[in-house]
């Protein structure tokens, strides 16, 4: 129990990778059964794990918690530095809920490799969580790239026919941000005297210039993460060839670590440079969200419509990180929360028909709710959510980022809240093609609605929509005290 | 019993009720999800009865339920605020909705969605309860977008006609492009008062009054000004006001039932009733009001002309609503806010009865819906006949029928209002009368008299539907008949609505009455206007059946822009939707693929590609290559130590 107690974090880090590990062991497609099983085991075990971090986070305070703090590699001044804070806990949790679901959702689909699909996911898992844990540059670093290896074998293993293009633009794409971020952290611990404590660089002051470049170094990283305009043509490819499960763990969370990152680290490091940037990020937001749902409006694929979709509602968090004001950050993490689950959702669905039919063309389907109503109801449901329906977790991201620009800049939030008809457009022009209409192919006439599993999962998804919609006082709640303390820091000038 | 929790009730009730024949209406059988559906709405019906009288015996109520979220120190609160408008709003929507629950029992008998259905529609009439209910912004645009969903929803509720899923997808669009204005709304009465809710808001809303910004081209702006018309542009799209009107008419595509509770008698009246709780802010604004003004008459006016020429019974009925929302409008334009809720009350009544009229029509028809193939209907269904008529007779306003009060309250409030363009509306809402009459009874002479037009074989299977269907027609003739007669007095001397609508330029000034209306008819114009309409339709629809042909070929221009509807419909699909798409195309095809990937990122890779091939020349495996350029290293190094560190 002391374990527990005075080590939650490292436990919630390495017990998925372990247990990854043991599936991997088992790797024998004859052994399927037992691989999948303590797949799922495994990925219960780390959700129950991470609900004390919830249950006994103090939302009063502001600081770091459940911190673990041990040198590591001392010649360097390395440390293993944990922690989080109101910020990062949602996340954690957004990352425990969504492998459960995942790892339900890869159940019978993938048959070739079975142990490794699961193994790669587990260590996914707690590859991210230790993303969104890290205080020390290093391991933080360390953790954001290696999270790339299980993703860009994920796609590259189980993914579709150009899967390895895909891949690959995924991998270089981001590596090449990540690597400017490196020479950041060298030099910022270089100017700290060698740590790489990142509450230390919070700190620590800066010139105005070095604040420009260490920023612009973050935010090739971050960006092409998120992905912002104009480097965000990694992703449609990379969802398109990643297979379901990939594709959800892609959008919920991986894109979350890019947001996250802003938070954690370029705004706090360089405030004057983020207010000095501000309004370009502000225009590749705003960009985002208009461009972006035109071209999501011309798709023929749903996984791209989708993904084009994710940037446009990435552009909504951008825009409530960078007005610097309260309500705005709130609702941009909610909508990093919300877009987690409604995305994740919206991928299972394309997933769902796509194991029917093969097909992700907009054009094979019409009239699905026909043969299945039941799926019809859900993405119906989630489709509304996607448009950001009141009392679904997507208008509360939403309304508070539109609600927050506007005290602050009428016009941005005039662009933003264009959404409201664009991203309905797009998202119900899907579902009026794919689940409405008369059945034009007799494939479809053929296609039966969902299983207990698939349902199951569905269900669970939509019940935390639905949930956050209806009550997300305790999501906020549990934010606040981080996001006052991270909007105050940024308020005073380093120079 | 504790007064919050039957509040609550209100609205839980239908929701219970859209959840079990929902999601277990399979289970539980036609009949019993029927059951559930009537009873939650029938007890909710019964509940805001009990608060109205309540209410009227002065026990208003206006708290929270609880906190939806705090954030940046605005807490936003989930809460009712109870008070004479939100009480007859209550029971205007839970009546009309229980009669036509009742009534869909006969009307989607064969239909294989029966229970999808009933669910539907309970959980409408949940999300315009917390809509009227509400006492915040926030609640508001949660009910608004609820009732957005379930239009949605039930016009395409069809959905394997194209027609259909293009209606509801139409429908919700024109409906964010209002939401889009509203929800900007929202943001200015935050960022302005810093408070969501609504007596906080109207409390601090005169000490703001004389604030201004500076808008684009250095222009001065009222900010009551801007929140006033950013609402109101959410308000023209529930509402379908001119130019946001396109999506009623093709909600029509719907089964009837909705297309009264929904398209006729609530949802599209939430507009109306948005600008009549925001009353104290518009108040504040002479400029927005005289925009509402005008919005209002020109929608009452051109809507009614293109109610001319339909030919679709449904259609006449849609385009008639449009034009007497239009009427709403003019009146709140006018301040005069309790007129404007007076006709909706009034109109909810009358318009449900004749959309459920076409309904019963439709299903004796056998689903058609064209006015040219019925005639003499009058014989064959005596019931839906009388209470057409009676409905008609409330529409056109011929006293003492309900409509003819509210009408007359708005256009004597428009008459002596001060608002600017009062003269034009004036004359527009005038107008509107004579057209109003005429097209009214142009559908009662066309399908009801003359003769019949229909096939043989339709024909022999026509009769009155069943009871289900008529029980709710001859209830719903009664209000038609009577709301006016019973309602004017409280609302002329401002004693119905209190102060929960700003009274300063309405007809409460005016010290009309039921008997001094009634007694003045004949001597006021509106009354000879709609007689008028009324004579003329009988001349062109029954005397004379050839006369309306002969004038669509003697004006073609005309009757073409009417058939047209003003074109609005190409224009919108031409630059909106296939605007975005092009643009859509262009951004995909140029943006994304050729600039970004193509020239970008894959031609980096290429670049990159290219000078590792040039770089990889150096290395030819060749050892003289290797030993010519060790000499000629090492000569420039000694040349180095020699000279410059010589020197």
């Amino acid at each position: 129990m002391a374990l527990l107690n005075d080590h939650l974090l490292s436990v919630l880090i390495w017990f998925p990778v372990v247990g990854g590990i043991l599936v991997l062991a088992s790797c024998d497609d004859r052994r399927a059964g037992r691989a999948r099983w303590t797949a799922v085991a495994v990925s219960v075990a780390t959700f129950l794990l991470s609900i004390p971090l919830w249950s006994r986070f103090d939302r009063t305070s502001a600081e770091m918690q459940f911190v673990e703090r041990i040198p590591w590699i001392e010649r360097f001044q390395i440390e293993y530095f944990l922690g989080v804070d109101g910020i990062s806990v949602p996340l954690v949790l957004l990352t425990t809920l969504l492998t459960m679901v995942v790892v339900v959702a890869g159940w019978r689909v993938v048959q070739a490799r079975v142990a490794q699909y699961f193994a790669a996911f587990l260590i996914m898992e707690g590859l991210m969580i230790g993303v969104f844990c890290a205080l020390d540059g290093i391991l933080f670093y360390l953790f954001w790239e290696a999270m790339l290896i299980p993703m860009f074998l994920i796609i590259g293993v189980w993914g579709g026919p150009n899967r390895v293009y895909a891949a690959i633009k995924f991998f270089l794409y981001t590596l090449l941000g990540s690597l400017l971020m490196l020479v950041a952290l060298l030099y910022l611990s270089r100017a700290a005297g060698g740590s790489f404590d990142l509450l230390f660089f919070h700190h620590l002051p800066l010139s105005a210039g070095v604040q420009t470049l260490v920023f612009l170094a973050f935010f090739a990283a971050f960006a092409v993460k998120i992905p912002m305009v104009p480097v965000h043509t990694w992703l449609p490819d990379a969802h398109v060839e990643a297979p379901t499960g990939g594709s959800v763990i892609l959008a919920a969370i991986t894109l979350k670590m890019g947001a996250y990152g802003f938070l954690r680290i370029a705004m706090p490091i360089a405030p004057d440079a983020a207010h000095q940037i501000a309004p370009i990020i502000i225009g590749l937001s705003l960009l985002a969200v208009v461009y972006i749902a035109l071209v999501a409006l011309v798709q023929q694929d749903m996984k791209k419509l989708i993904a084009y979709s994710s940037i446009s509602h990435m552009g909504f968090v951008t825009l409530g990180f960078f007005v610097f004001e309260t309500r705005a950050m709130e609702g941009a993490i909610v909508q990093m929360i919300s877009h987690g689950f409604i995305s994740g959702a919206l991928f299972l669905c394309v997933g769902v028909l796509y194991d029917r039919l093969h097909s992700r063309e907009i054009a094979t389907y019409g009239g699905v709710i026909k043969v299945m109503p039941v799926f019809a109801f859900f993405i119906v449901f989630f489709a509304m959510a996607n448009a950001g329906l009141p009392g679904t977790s997507g208008f509360v991201g939403e309304f508070l980022v539109i609600l927050g620009t506007f005290s602050v800049n009428g016009w941005y939030a005039a662009v933003a809240a264009l959404t409201l008809i664009v991203g309905a457009a797009y998202t119900l022009w899907m579902v009026k093609r794919v689940v409405f209409g008369p059945i034009q192919n007799p494939q479809v006439a053929e296609m039966e609605d969902l299983d207990r599993r698939e349902f199951g999962m569905l269900l669970f998804v939509a019940a935390g929509v639905l949930l956050i919609g209806v009550w997300p006082a305790p999501l906020l709640e549990i934010m606040a005290a981080s996001v006052d303390q991270l909007l105050a820091h940024v308020a005073v000038s380093k120079l | 019993m504790n007064r919050e929790l039957l509040y609550l009730l209100v609205p839980l009730s239908c929701l219970v009720a859209a959840l079990l024949a929902g999601f277990l209406g399979s289970r539980i059988g036609r009949v019993n999800a029927h059951r559930s559906a009537i009873g939650g709405v029938g007890l909710a019906f019964v509940l805001s009865c009990l608060i109205a009288s309540d209410v009227f015996s002065g026990n208003h109520f206006n708290g929270s339920v609880y906190t939806w979220a705090v954030s940046g120190g605005t807490r936003f609160e989930i809460g009712f605020l109870i008070d004479p408008l939100s009480a007859v709003m209550m029971v205007v929507v839970t009546f009309v909705s229980l009669m036509v629950h009742i009534y869909t029992i006969g009307y989607m008998a064969d239909d294989p969605g029966y229970t999808r259905f009933f669910s539907y529609i309970a959980l409408f009439t949940f999300a315009m309860l917390m809509l009227v209910m509400s006492n915040n912004f926030l609640q508001l645009f949660f009910g608004w977008e609820g009732v957005g969903l379930v239009s949605y929803l039930l016009i395409g509720f069809w959905n394997e006609r194209e027609s259909a899923i293009r209606a509801n997808l139409k429908a919700f669009l024109v409906n964010r492009v209002g939401d889009f204005g509203f929800i900007l709304g929202i943001g200015a009465v935050l960022a302005l008062f810093g408070s969501l809710d609504y007596q906080t808001v109207f409390d601090a809303a005169p000490s703001f009054a004389d604030g201004t910004f500076t808008g684009p081209f250095g222009s001065e702006w009222h900010w009551m000004t801007l929140i006033c018309l950013l609402l109101f542009v959410g308000a023209m799209g529930k509402s379908a006001q001119v130019p946001l009107h396109v999506w009623l008419p093709d909600s029509m595509e719907g089964p009837t039932p909705i297309s009264a509770l929904i398209h006729a008698a609530t949802m599209v009246t939430a507009g109306i009733f948005l600008v009549a709780r925001m009353s104290p802010l518009f108040e504040l604004s002479t400029t927005a009001l005289a925009v509402v003004l005008l919005i209002g008459a020109l929608t009452t006016l051109l809507m009614a002309f293109v109610a001319l020429v339909q030919t679709d019974i449904k259609r006449v009925v849609a385009y008639s609503t449009l034009s007497q929302l239009g009427y709403m409008t003019v009146a709140l334009g006018a301040s005069a806010y309790s007129a404007a809720i007076f006709h909706l009350a009034t109109h909810a009544f009358f318009k449900a009865l004749l959309f459920l009229a076409a309904g019963s029509v439709i299903i004796a028809m056998h689903h058609e819906q064209d006015m040219r193939r019925m005639g003499g209907l009058r014989k064959l269904m005596p019931v839906t006949y009388i209470t057409c008529v009676i409905g008609s007779l409330a529409l056109a306003g011929i006293p003492p029928f309900a409509g003819f009060f509210s009408k007359d309250a708005i256009i004597e409030a428009v008459h002596h209002s001060s608002t600017p363009g009062a003269g034009f509306a004036y004359v527009a809402v005038m107008i509107g009368v004579v057209l109003t009459a005429f097209y009214s009874f142009r559908l009662v002479f066309m399908a009801f008299h003359g003769e019949e037009r229909m096939d043989a074989k339709t024909r022999s299977h026509l009769h009155e539907p069943p009871r289900v269907v008529t029980i709710p027609l001859v209830a719903l003739a009664v209000p038609s008949i009577l709301a006016g007669l019973i309602l004017v007095d409280p609302v002329m001397d401002g004693s119905l609505f209190g102060n929960s609508v700003v009274v300063s330029a309405g007809p409460e000034g005016l010290g009309m009455t039921a008997a001094g209306m009634l007694a003045h008819a004949p001597y006021s114009a509106p009354f000879w206007l709609a007689l008028t309409g009324i004579l003329l339709a009988w001349v062109c629809y029954s005397w004379k059946p050839g006369l309306p042909a002969s004038a669509a070929e003697r004006w073609p221009r005309l009757y073409r822009l009417l058939m047209n509807k003003y074109g609005f419909d190409e224009f919108y699909h031409w630059v909106f939707a296939d605007g975005a798409r092009g643009l859509g195309h262009f951004f995909w095809e140029w943006g994304d693929r050729r600039l970004i990937d193509g020239w970008m990122v894959n031609g980096i890779a290429g670049a990159v590609g290219r000078a590792a091939g040039l770089v990889r020349r150096i290395q030819s495996g060749l050892v003289y290559h290797y030993a010519f350029a060790m000499i000629i290293g090492l000569v420039g190094l000694m040349s180095w130590f020699l000279f410059a560190r010589g020197n």
